[in-house]
């Protein structure tokens, strides 16, 4: 027995120091040299300043600016969560009606039009940065008219969406897609 | 029709790989643990005689079933104290940039106990309660030695199993140095390289304050994550670095990482049966039961993903994303839940609490059935044994012979055994939901009503008893009430079925061996894959039946009607 407990605290503690600071320590280091912008979190920087990371959706409510999904946290990372709201929930059921009702009368859509269902609903991290093709297509009237542009501009709104749809990757893996955030970065550049 | 297509295809590869992938990762491990030439040998070899002169192993030195079983439990006791005093001291500690205090004593004993057991159930979310020390000294190696306890036990059933009048069962400090030396770690380095290279992150900086381009602050979180989401999955620990596991950009970013993290969870699970046939000398022994575990996995696959795409009448929509990731779409998802509740994996991409009625409920009774179906690195394949004993006792019952496996009796003792092992995490899921259910404190944590409360009380303890670890995350679980009954049932589930697969193993080893004669039931072939799935499906079911027919059952008849709560 005092065998056992002599081996199982050096083991223990041998494995700690290999498996909770040798190997942490090494894919850190490994990583830092080979991808050092994503280890990082993969930010973006606009004028000498972090805006946000590439992979972390942010909260956009203004008329010139496409928006994410809803977010049950409103984009805010600490901590990350959804709704939790299950399938027969009367409050979920309200919070689709007004995320209907609000993306349509905004957009300025007929009524009848089919919303895509990740604008109705929240993602599961509330941090989701993409939203479907589909939906960023309706938002480009809006968006266009917030900023004033005349048709030669918005067209080039429209091939930018289009330029910002990301396939399934490798073809087959998920689905198409469009990062909210990237896109309004590339919005505010456009000339 | 596309989003279909592509979800067809996604699933039909990842069962192509897995099944792949299985001969030729059993096969390695096996000769893993009989000690043979592998691959990984020559090149970490020096590792493992370097831990074991550290140490004072002697590595040839056979332990009884007792011996093994207080090496494990001592083994386990440290890692619990550690896990705990890391939390108690967080603040005091380094690495703590965000000067995290320590979480209350109730939530760090439940935290040690989830990740001692292998469930890695979290009542916490990582991002803003935990320091980078603690997940990476404390979790980061329960990760890593809870999956190797598993596989440890295991190995010790199959010698259990196949070796002939003898009382011992391999060394215990051998196995778990073995599975960390050649198979989690070295996988691990490799998948948490790659994951980094898709976005997920590994850093030590403090959190990054953004100003988005509405000019609201928003703060990027940061910590040492791909090092330990890579264990997390592979292991079939499932506990996430971030509150929202694996839904989380940084922890899943890309639907690449999303298909290697799946296929990393069953991918240990599935080639261990293959390695258990290597043990049993032969390989139809091991594929029986793999294809018993695919069958099941197949079904319960079916019917959550035609839930999922049929129509809610409370939403009025098919193919709910509540809870859902874009990147990953509906199938993405449902694919996850199915294979993170038949793994003992836990980890999540999308919030089960909000699945549609019977997604829920077959992920739920995936872990409900024994965490048998793939299962747990180890404990998966040691719970489906447990199942293939009353099988075998069973089948004898009905042609009245005496009941075999391996060429091995199976007495009364085995039986008995296999039964506490069956109804251990039984007793907790339903004694313990029932209490929650009926009063006030156990029903002030709900935030939902109607049949889904219930669902939610009901697949927290049987994450906790299945030793799973995912959640209906909307029950609110950091109160002293279900913390602390949520440690005992991972407790119970945990050990109350090592033990009796230990006492099983070692009376196993010391039987003869008779050989296999025209006359010996047969346990490699389609029927007998049948009267196991039976036996499963007729222990779980009558054991289960009347619950879930209350909740999730229930829950989906109403949604049918257009009743919403």
């Amino acid at each position: 027995m005092k065998k056992q407990l002599l081996i199982a605290f050096r083991l223990f503690l041998v494995l700690t120091i290999l498996t909770g600071i040798i190997y942490p320590l090494s894919v850190t280091f490994l990583s830092q040299r080979c991808f050092p912008a994503k280890a990082n979190g993969s930010l973006v920087m606009k004028n000498g300043r972090i805006s946000g990371s590439e992979l972390i959706g942010q909260q956009f409510s203004g008329s010139g600016y496409f928006w994410p999904r809803p977010s049950a946290t409103g984009y805010n990372t600490l901590p990350s969560s959804g709704s939790n709201l299950g399938p027969t929930s009367v409050q979920l059921r309200g919070l689709e009606e007004k995320h209907r009702s609000e993306f349509i009368s905004r957009n300025m859509l007929n009524s009848n039009t089919q919303v895509p269902v990740e604008m109705l609903f929240a993602s599961g991290s509330g941090l989701d940065p993409h939203i479907s093709l589909q939906a960023a297509i309706l938002q480009i009237n809006r968006v266009a008219e917030a900023r004033g542009f005349d048709s030669a501009k918005k067209l080039k709104l429209q091939s930018l969406v289009f330029k910002f749809s990301e396939k399934p990757q490798y073809s087959f893996f998920g689905e198409e897609r469009v990062n909210v955030f990237m896109l309004n970065l590339e919005l505010d550049n456009l000339k | 029709m596309q989003m279909m297509m592509n979800g067809v295809i996604q699933i039909a590869l990842f069962i192509a790989i897995l099944v792949i992938l299985t001969p030729v990762l059993g096969r390695f491990l096996a000769r893993v643990f009989m000690d043979e030439n592998h691959i990984l040998k020559p090149l970490l070899g020096w590792l493992e005689r370097l831990i074991y002169r550290i140490c004072g192993i002697a590595k040839e030195e056979e332990m009884s079933w007792k011996s093994f079983l207080s090496g494990l439990l001592i083994f386990n006791f440290f890692g619990f104290a550690i896990v705990f005093l890391l939390q108690v001291f967080q603040r005091q500690l380094p690495l703590n940039t965000q000067h995290l205090a320590a979480p209350s004593w109730h939530l760090s004993l439940n935290t040690a106990i989830s990740f001692i057991t292998n469930t890695n159930w979290q009542s916490y979310s990582g991002e803003t309660t935990l320091s980078y020390l603690v997940q990476m000294l404390g979790l980061t190696v329960q990760n890593f030695v809870s999956a190797a306890t598993g596989i440890a036990v295991l190995v010790a059933l199959m010698r259990g199993l196949t070796r002939k009048t003898t009382s011992t069962l391999g060394n215990f400090w051998v196995d778990i140095t073995r599975s960390i030396v050649y198979v989690l770690l070295p996988f691990s380095l490799v998948m948490a390289i790659f994951l980094v290279s898709q976005g997920v992150i590994q850093n030590f900086t403090p959190y990054v304050h953004a100003t988005t381009l509405e000019g609201v602050q928003q703060v990027i979180p940061g910590g040492p994550a791909a090092s330990q989401i890579a264990i997390k999955q592979l292991g079939t620990n499932g506990g996430g670095f971030f509150g929202v596991n694996s839904a989380h950009p940084f922890e899943n970013p890309t639907p690449f990482t999303n298909f290697l993290e799946m296929l990393a969870i069953l991918l240990i699970p599935a080639a261990l049966t293959f390695t258990y046939g290597r043990f049993a000398g032969s390989n139809r022994q091991g594929w029986t039961l793999f294809i018993v575990m695919l069958l099941m996995f197949g079904a319960g696959l079916a019917v959550s993903m035609y839930s999922e795409f049929s129509l809610n009448h409370v939403l009025n929509i098919a193919g709910n994303m509540e809870g859902k990731e874009t990147r990953f779409g509906v199938a993405g998802s449902v694919l996850w839940s199915v294979a993170t509740s038949a793994a003992s994996n836990g980890s999540v991409n999308a919030m089960h609490d909000s699945l549609s009625p019977l997604s829920g409920m077959i992920a739920m009774f995936n872990i409900m059935l024994g965490e048998v179906i793939f299962g747990g690195v180890g404990a998966g394949l040691y719970g489906m044994v447990i199942f293939v004993i009353l099988t075998v006792f069973i089948a004898g019952l009905m042609v009245g012979r005496t009941p075999e496996y391996l060429g091995k009796k199976i007495e009364a003792f085995e039986v008995k055994m296999a039964i506490i092992a069956v109804l251990a995490p039984s007793f907790v899921i339903l004694l313990f939901s029932a209490f929650a259910s009926v009063t006030s404190t156990g029903l002030s944590s709900l935030n939902n009503a109607g049949p889904h409360g219930l669902s939610q009380i009901l697949y927290a303890f049987s994450s906790a008893a299945g030793n799973n670890g995912s959640a209906f995350a909307g029950l609110n679980t950091n109160t002293v009430f279900y913390n602390l009954s949520l440690a005992i049932g991972m407790l119970i589930g945990r050990f109350g079925i090592i033990i009796p697969v230990l006492a099983i193993a070692g009376h196993m080893a010391t039987k003869k061996v008779t050989p296999s004669s025209s006359g010996t039931f047969r346990t490699d072939n389609w029927l007998f894959a049948g009267l196991l799935i039976a036996v499963i499906l007729i222990v779980g079911g009558l054991t289960f039946f009347p619950a879930l027919a209350l909740g999730p059952a229930a829950e989906h008849f109403l949604m049918n009607a257009a009743n919403a709560f």
